[in-house]
């Protein structure tokens, strides 16, 4: 099959307050596969394209239990068990001096997994992708507002969703070529 | 969105930064600095000059390699000497950055956003200046990764009951986990210098260096949740670094080593002197940068709250310290405290108590508070302070300790001065390239300052 | 010529390899080209070529740029290694070097060679022509340790730190490598034929122009040579000379009993001892090792009678600190105060000169002595004029000491003349012209002649035609000589010595000289015409003569096997001590008198190139590399003087500078200097060290001068002791009980007073580590009553455990190595303190703090309780050493050892790891003679089939060659083990046991058994 020469249609707004009532709109309209962007976060702009579960926490806590338990046992096994000495008098297995270690892997493979699972479920890193192709999106990252919808989206019809767009009053809507 | 994010005039409620900015000035503003704006005279001098600094340290490192740490002043009984004093102090300054980022953070004060970004990076530099120390500072250097796990044909592990390992960890994490957090904190910035460059070539660097960032409602999403979560892991991490160092000497038996008291106060003296450093860098910086919209009165007079009370707390320590000395009625820990009262190393001790408890008292005074003329001398006092402190815990607990027999004096010789001082140079030259390189203030999180970054449902 | 110079260098660089790169060439080359202008002098040897600062420069260029500039220390060490590797690249045999004659290897091992294996040898060390008995570890024929010979009474398993450290001596790259004649290399051969001439022109004047000089000699051999070549040449002179003689003794001798005879004192018996200034419980003196043993075993609280020891001393000493009642006197006062004595002695001493008045004490120690006839000793020191020592033995006598506690014997000293007389006389031949040919048989007397007799100056004059010297070292007299013939060491050559009591041992050599050389013996029979004899045969042959009984091979074979030769010892004489002319000489004299003593480490001198002794801490002070001006503290409150404050001294127009230490317990009005220090010629390590002391010495005042001016100069000099604070009170008024004391009386009414409460088991979280449960756990007691602080210890470590000389700098700094320290403690009145000393091991606590905070693990406990230091895990974090509330850790802060000196690679202890640069070292309780014997056991197990364990008779390297026998180690899970006996005594304690670290050394207390009349 081939694709769609279209990747979406993306409209510029110039404040975060119209971007949020345009994707609100948008997304009561019936498009699922839209995504909006903007300089900094925006408070509850992702809640209004539908997103609403974010693993990230999840990554964390599994990173962390990792890590804890990498650290008790390594220094279990490497003191009690691989190779054991009598250090002061004090037991193979000391655990009140294994306590720092543990909690210091613990973070150490949290923060890792956080870093990382973020990375991962954003998709990143992603030096190319097709928004970029349309030169104003460069104000992304400055002080303009964009929302998209995906050409992979049931209800896009190129002429239809355009003329939808509009209506949002943006300051420009382009085509985003794939 | 709380009160204090809204921008007043009212003086004791300084703005966290100045009306009439807007995205784009923000944006251009702080930008400019990395992009735009010539390299100045100023800055090659400056630059030049730390290098310099750091080759001497270099050499200095190169002598020491070449014919044995003997060339330092350490002896018995003073086995640790400047190497550890410094470390020390490094890691203290290192603990502003990650607090003004994290915990300020959790705390909403939402004034950090706009010095927690070279804070980080003073963070990121003053552990690598620390880090050197102990890597050199021991008789083997070649050796000194023995004290990683690692499998070895010696089939033998590192003992993991000795503070020395806790420091390894410790301090291996938070440097892992401040670079994670300073780094993820430039991506979304990265794209802006990506999309603000003209030159191909720079846009392919801070291209590759964001990622790909686009500023999606999904990405920031997730972002936000990870931001908050290494904030939450760096905020014990960061209170566990400077308890761990501490255990170094609280877990030996030293007369005026083994307290208990010493967690706290090492952690509440690291925070007094990051705090100090991060004000030394800030004031020359919105100075020269004409930054002062950003980083304002608010933040000068906030720092040196918290510099006032955590040199209360320091205080506390050695009040508690000194009485334990005497309460207890143990005779080596009531010689110690008459050793550094009266002893050879006396002067050392009271330039101490003037530079940490009486000079910072002036702070009480709100003219101060919010002179930076006054408070980058206040805040260099305390940064030697601060290294008084340390030098009086290693050096002047370890001179005279329980045998009389075996009593000694620590002269530092001129190696000892030139790896201090080029340290410095490190730490600064480093800063400088910073400077040029990258956005000293974070411009995302100045963004979400402005009053049009507020959406209402 | 210089071409063949060069030629020679290049030959002999190749000779070693390795030895390359250690020293450029070129800069040495150039060295020599600006050298060659001065004519052939300047190849007299390398060390003095080294001497000049051209070359030094050269040398200099070796080092990382700045080096010396910026931390003298570093490259002065590494100065001194590049030193050694010069030289071994001069071909002077640093580097092993095969025989000329084909040699062929052993297929067959030879029996009782086992590789690995230490063999002992019986031999003997002197002083002073006293012999110390030895035996001598040798591991596949050379020699690495010296013990003493614990069959032989002169012994009974202890030493002395010269006996000790002559090992190193032994070894010294910079001994004399070979017969030089004025500055240039020769052979053997070359000097017997420059000799012959001389001779058999003196035959014809029957040897009038011949004088021999030659130090103090008790070999039985060697004198019978002189005698016989004093018969071919009747008209020759046998001089004696050595500085620190025992004219004193004699004279007093011959005073007493119109005869030499030699004093032997048995302590063992004594229960009263009066010493009039006798340092008798140190190195050196005739008998220490033995008299220490005797006096120690009567120090012991639990057993028998307590002895009790008064020192009436001029400057403090090991024995004044063992004193129960110490006395600082000045030295020309003890006089008077004998004179004083004789009073209430029944001793009709005649009158004459000025008697002291009675100090308050004396008439308690007359008590104590007139309660105790027969079973008291009174001894006086070597430098107390005649009239003391006549005093003593009268009083002995009258006492009816003498048979009981006190000998008299036939002179030790084959030739017992007055040295200083005799030296005079010889100088004064020599200016008359009288002497043609002039043989100096060892010593240094260009150095260390009294300042009157200048021999120096007489050597140059010239008036002596030909000058030859025989000796270990080209030293200052050397240098004075036409002819230098280099010597063996004791080690290296056979001989034989009598001991204190005249015992003879046979001196075996433990090697084949190092450098091609002869030994005295051999030396002399060359001159009496027989240069190929042999020192074996001329030694074996004098005693073939002497052997009476049959079979002597069996005898010969038995004395060398033992270390003495069985009825040589001398039997006790009967002489009446004429007591009635005692020549008292005493004057009254309040002038600042000087006191010129032997040095505690290097004796006169002839130790000063011995690294060891130079950085042997000197008993009291804790010095080392240096002499000082010692004087007591009022006197430095008077003259506003502080140690290190440099100072003049000046004695009838003699001046010397030296650095001022105050000791605690010295005399008023009273300086005191040691001899030994201030050599031009000494050697690498020697060579500048200290002031001259000799300058100031007179024949006619050796010991004692009076009217010593001195005068501050400004200037300041860093002494370089080894004690931080020799106090036990802390600045803040606190006080620390490091030592434990306590007087008999007290110790009877309340023996455990040493006894610190221990600290409960239930303090920790974690459970004790059950070592009773292993066979054995190894431990040391210290009784500090024994102790009589010799320091043989120190030195006896040093050697087992291959431990490195740092030099003075690093001492300044605090950097010594010594793994056993013996700390000196002052109590109570600076001016006349009581002083203690406490040897200080690794403590092998059982909750080591050392080990906790090591990261690598490389100090951890072995199941029998031993501390272990892995060198080779060590990363040098140093955090153990602050960790070590005894401070016993020793950090090899630079390249301490000298890798490069082949002589130091034959001299180390094979069993002991040499230590690098960076590594932590300490005490290891000798845990390769642990293994040793462990390995003796099991294999005994196997072959009689039955359980045999580690028996008594494993030692520490401090503990065999403790003379007082104060160190036990030893099983302490074995009840019945001595060091569990002792640990049991309730005067045991542990040092610092406040802080749980559950020492495994631990300190019998002190007891003191003072006169009750005197304690008030």
């Amino acid at each position: 099959m081939k694709r769609d020469p279209i990747y979406g249609i993306m409209a510029e707004f110039d404040s975060a307050q119209a971007l949020v009532d345009a994707a609100r709109k948008t997304h009561e309209a019936g498009y699922k596969k839209i995504d909006a962007y903007s300089p900094f976060p925006v408070e509850g702009l992702a809640e209004e394209i539908g997103f609403h579960h974010d693993e990230v926490p999840l990554v964390v806590l599994i990173g962390g239990l990792i890590g804890g338990v990498t650290g008790y046992l390594m220094q279990y096994w490497m003191s009690a068990v691989d190779y054991p000495l009598n250090i002061g008098g004090k037991p193979p297995h000391s655990w009140p001096a294994f306590i720092v270690i543990t909690f210091e892997m613990t973070i150490l493979f949290a923060g890792i997994s956080a870093v990382l699972g973020m990375l991962a479920l954003n998709g990143l890193p992603m030096p190319y992708h097709p928004v970029f192709n349309v030169p104003r999106f460069a104000f992304a990252s400055k002080d303009r507002f964009f929302l998209i919808v995906f050409s992979s989206d049931k209800k896009y019809n190129p002429v239809e969703t355009r003329r939808f767009m509009e209506g949002l009053n943006p300051r420009s809507v382009s085509e985003v070529p794939s | 969105m709380p009160e204090q994010y809204k921008s007043t005039t009212d003086l004791e409620r300084a703005p966290v930064i100045e009306p009439g900015h807007t995205f784009g000035t923000v944006t251009e503003k702080i930008s400019a600095i990395v992009l735009t704006r010539p390299a100045s005279n100023g800055w090659f001098i400056g630059f030049g000059l730390f290098f310099m600094l750091t080759m001497m340290m270099l050499f200095a490192i190169g002598y020491l390699f070449l014919k044995g740490i003997g060339i330092w002043g350490v002896t018995i009984p003073i086995g640790w000497g400047f190497a550890i004093v410094n470390f020390v102090w490094w890691i203290g300054i290192g603990h502003a950055g990650t607090l003004i980022s994290a915990i300020l953070l959790l705390l909403r004060q939402s004034w950090r956003n706009s010095i927690n970004r070279f804070a980080e990076a003073m963070t990121l530099f003053a552990v690598a200046a620390a880090g050197i120390f102990p890597a050199i500072h021991v008789g083997r250097p070649w050796l000194a990764y023995w004290l990683f796990p690692y499998p070895n044909t010696m089939r033998v592990w590192p003992q993991f009951r000795s503070p020395l390992m806790w420091d390894v960890f410790a301090v291996s994490t938070y440097a892992t986990i401040s670079a994670l957090f300073w780094f993820t904190g430039l991506i979304p910035d990265f794209a802006t210098l990506r999309d603000r460059s003209e030159k191909r070539w720079v846009k392919m660097v801070y291209g590759m260096l964001s990622f790909g960032w686009r500023g999606s409602a999904r990405h920031w999403h997730r972002y936000e949740t990870m931001y908050l979560l290494l904030a939450g892991l760096a905020t014990p991490l960061v209170l566990s670094v400077h308890t761990v160092v501490s255990f170094d000497f609280a877990v030996g038996i030293v007369p005026g080593w083994h307290t208990t008291i010493f967690p706290p106060y090492f952690v509440a003296g690291a925070i007094y002197s990051g705090f100090a450093m991060v004000l030394m860098l800030a004031i020359p910086i919105r100075k020269i940068y004409g930054l002062e919209d950003f980083i304002t009165e608010r933040h000068l007079q906030n720092s040196a709250k918290v510099m006032l009370a955590t040199g209360l707390i320091v205080a506390y320590g050695y009040g508690v310290e000194a009485f334990m000395g005497w309460y207890g009625g143990d005779r080596y820990d009531a010689f110690t405290l008459w050793n550094r009262l009266h002893g050879p190393y006396a002067p050392e001790y009271w330039a101490l108590l003037i530079c940490n408890i009486l000079i910072p008292q002036v702070l009480w005074i709100r003219r101060l508070r919010t002179s930076p003329i006054a408070l980058f001398f206040i805040s260099g006092v305390i940064l030697v302070g601060m290294w008084l402190e340390r030098f009086i815990i290693v050096v002047v607990s370890l001179h005279r300790d329980f045998l009389t027999s075996s009593w000694g004096m620590y002269y530092p010789t001129r190696w000892d001065w030139m790896t201090y001082i080029g340290t410095i140079g490190m730490f600064l030259a480093a800063m400088f390239l910073f400077l040029r390189l990258l956005p000293a203030i974070s411009i995302f999180e100045m963004r979400t300052l402005l009053p049009e970054a507020e959406v209402k449902e | 010529m210089n071409q063949d110079e060069f030629v020679q260098i290049s030959k002999r660089e190749e000779v070693c390899p390795g030895k390359k790169g250690k020293l450029d060439l070129d800069a040495v080359r150039a060295e020599i080209d600006k050298a060659a202008k001065h004519g052939p002098e300047y190849w007299r040897s390398l060390e003095e070529l080294a001497g000049n600062p051209e070359f030094q420069d050269a040398l200099k260029r070796e080092f990382p740029k700045g080096a010396s500039e910026w931390l003298d220390s570093v490259s002065r060490r590494g100065f001194l290694k590049v030193m050694g590797a010069s030289l071994g690249l001069a071909g002077m045999t640093a580097c092993v070097k095969l025989p000329n004659e084909p040699i062929v290897p052993y297929v067959r091992q030879p029996e009782n060679v086992i590789p690995g294996r230490a063999m002992y040898y019986a031999t003997a060390h002197t002083l002073g022509g006293y012999a110390n008995p030895l035996l001598v570890e040798s591991h596949l024929g050379r020699p690495t340790k010296i013990e003493g010979n614990d069959k032989h009474h002169g012994s009974l398993g202890g030493t002395d730190i010269f006996a000790q450290a002559s090992i190193l001596g032994m070894y010294d790259p910079d001994r004399s490598q070979s017969v030089v004649s004025m500055g240039d290399q020769r052979s053997y051969a070359a000097f017997l034929s420059a000799i012959r001439g001389p001779l058999s022109a003196q035959k014809a004047l029957q040897g009038a122009g011949i004088r021999i000089l030659t130090t103090t000699i008790s070999s039985p051999t060697l004198a019978d040579q002189l005698r016989a070549l004093l018969k071919v040449y009747p008209q020759a002179k046998w001089h004696v000379y050595e500085p620190v003689n025992r004219d004193n003794v004699l004279e007093g001798a011959k005073m007493a009993f119109g005869q030499p005879v030699e004093t032997r004192y048995d302590f063992a018996k004594a229960d009263v001892i009066v010493s009039l200034d006798a340092d008798f419980l140190y190195g050196g003196f005739p008998g220490n090792v033995r008299y220490i043993r005797d006096f120690a075993s009567r120090r012991d609280p639990d057993l028998g009678q307590m002895n009790r020891l008064y020192v009436i001393e001029s400057t403090p000493s090991a024995t004044g600190a063992k004193a129960d009642h110490r006395f600082p006197m000045r030295a020309s006062e003890i006089e008077r105060f004998a004179q004083a004595l004789s009073s209430h002695l029944p001793i009709n001493a005649p009158t004459g000169g000025v008697a002291g008045d009675n100090p308050g004490f004396s008439a308690a120690i007359v008590q104590d002595l007139l309660s105790h006839r027969g079973s008291s000793i009174v001894i006086a020191g070597d430098h107390q004029p005649a009239s003391v020592h006549a005093f003593a033995h009268a009083v002995n006598q009258a006492l009816g000491n003498v048979g009981k506690t006190v000998f008299y014997t036939d002179p030790v000293g084959a030739n017992p003349v007055n040295q200083s007389e005799s030296l005079k006389d010889l100088a004064s031949d020599v200016q008359a012209g009288k002497v043609d040919l002039l043989i100096i048989l060892g010593g240094n007397p260009a150095y260390d002649a009294p300042a009157d007799v200048n021999f120096a100056e007489v050597l140059k004059g010239g008036k002596a035609q030909l000058r030859v010297h025989y000796g270990l070292y080209q030293d200052e007299t050397a240098e004075l000589c036409q002819w230098h013939v280099n010597a063996t060491h004791e080690l290296e050559s056979w001989g034989d010595a009598r001991a204190f009591d005249g015992t003879v041992s046979i001196i075996q050599p433990l090697i084949a000289p190092l450098y091609n050389a002869k030994s005295p013996i051999e030396f002399v029979s060359t001159l009496s015409g027989q240069p190929d004899a042999s020192g074996y045969d001329l030694v074996r042959a004098y005693w073939q003569k002497q052997h009476t009984g049959a079979d002597f091979e069996q005898f010969w074979r038995q004395s060398l096997h033992d270390g003495w030769i069985e009825g040589t010892t001398y039997q006790p004489k009967s002489v009446a001590a004429k007591n009635d002319h005692i020549g008292w000489k005493s004057t009254t004299d309040t002038a600042i008198e000087l006191n010129i003593r032997r040095d505690p480490t290097i004796w006169d001198g002839q130790f000063s190139n011995n690294g060891w002794l130079q950085e042997l801490p000197k008993p009291m002070s804790k010095l080392t590399w240096d002499n000082a001006v010692q004087i007591g503290p009022k006197m430095a409150e008077r003259l506003h003087l502080a140690s290190k404050d440099v100072v003049e001294l000046e004695l009838n127009g003699k001046k010397v500078e030296g650095a001022v230490w105050i000791q605690a317990g010295h005399p008023d009005n009273s300086i005191t200097v040691t001899l030994g220090y201030g050599r031009r010629g000494a050697g690498r390590v020697g060579t500048g060290q200290g002031f001259n002391a000799y300058e100031l010495r007179t024949s006619g005042t050796p010991w004692i001068a009076s009217g010593v001016q001195i005068r501050k100069t400004g200037a300041t000099y860093e002494l370089a002791s080894t004690q931080g604070m020799q106090s036990m009170d802390t600045p803040d008024g606190g006080h620390r009980p490091l030592v434990r004391e306590t007087s008999l009386e007290e110790y009877k009414k309340e023996p455990g007073f040493a006894r610190e409460e221990e600290v409960p088991q239930g303090l920790t979280l974690y459970p004790r580590y059950e070592y009773e449960k292993e066979q054995y756990a190894w431990g040391m007691a210290i009784d500090l009553n024994r102790c009589t602080g010799c320091n043989n210890c120190i030195l006896a470590c040093q050697s087992e455990n291959n431990i490195a000389v740092v030099g003075k700098e690093q001492t300044l700094l605090g950097r010594h190595m010594h793994w056993l320290r013996v700390d000196a403690y002052y109590q109570g009145d600076r001016d006349n303190p009581k002083a203690f000393f406490q040897p200080v091991p690794c403590m092998h606590c059982e909750n080591a703090p050392c080990e906790v905070v090591c990261p690598v693990g490389a100090t951890s406990h072995s199941s029998e309780g031993l501390n272990d230091m892995v060198y080779n895990r060590c990363v040098g974090t140093r955090y153990c050493s602050n960790n070590c509330p005894y401070k016993v850790r020793r950090f090899n802060f630079l390249l301490f050892q000298d890798w490069d000196t082949a002589q130091y690679k034959m001299m180390r202890n094979p069993d002991v790891s040499v230590r690098s640069r960076g590594v932590m070292e300490k005490c290891s309780y000798c845990v390769q003679r642990i293994n040793e014997h462990r390995i003796d056991a099991e294999t005994a197990s196997v072959r009689e089939g039955k359980e045999i364990g580690i028996g008594e008779d494993l030692q520490s390297a401090c503990q065999q060659s403790c003379p007082a026998e104060a160190i036990i180690f030893g099983n302490i899970n074995d009840p019945n083990s001595k060091v569990s006996q002792w640990k049991a005594k309730a005067r045991n304690y542990s040092l610092l046991g406040e802080l749980n670290t559950r020492p495994r050394t631990t300190y019998l207390a002190e007891v003191r058994n003072p006169n009750p009349e005197l304690e008030s």
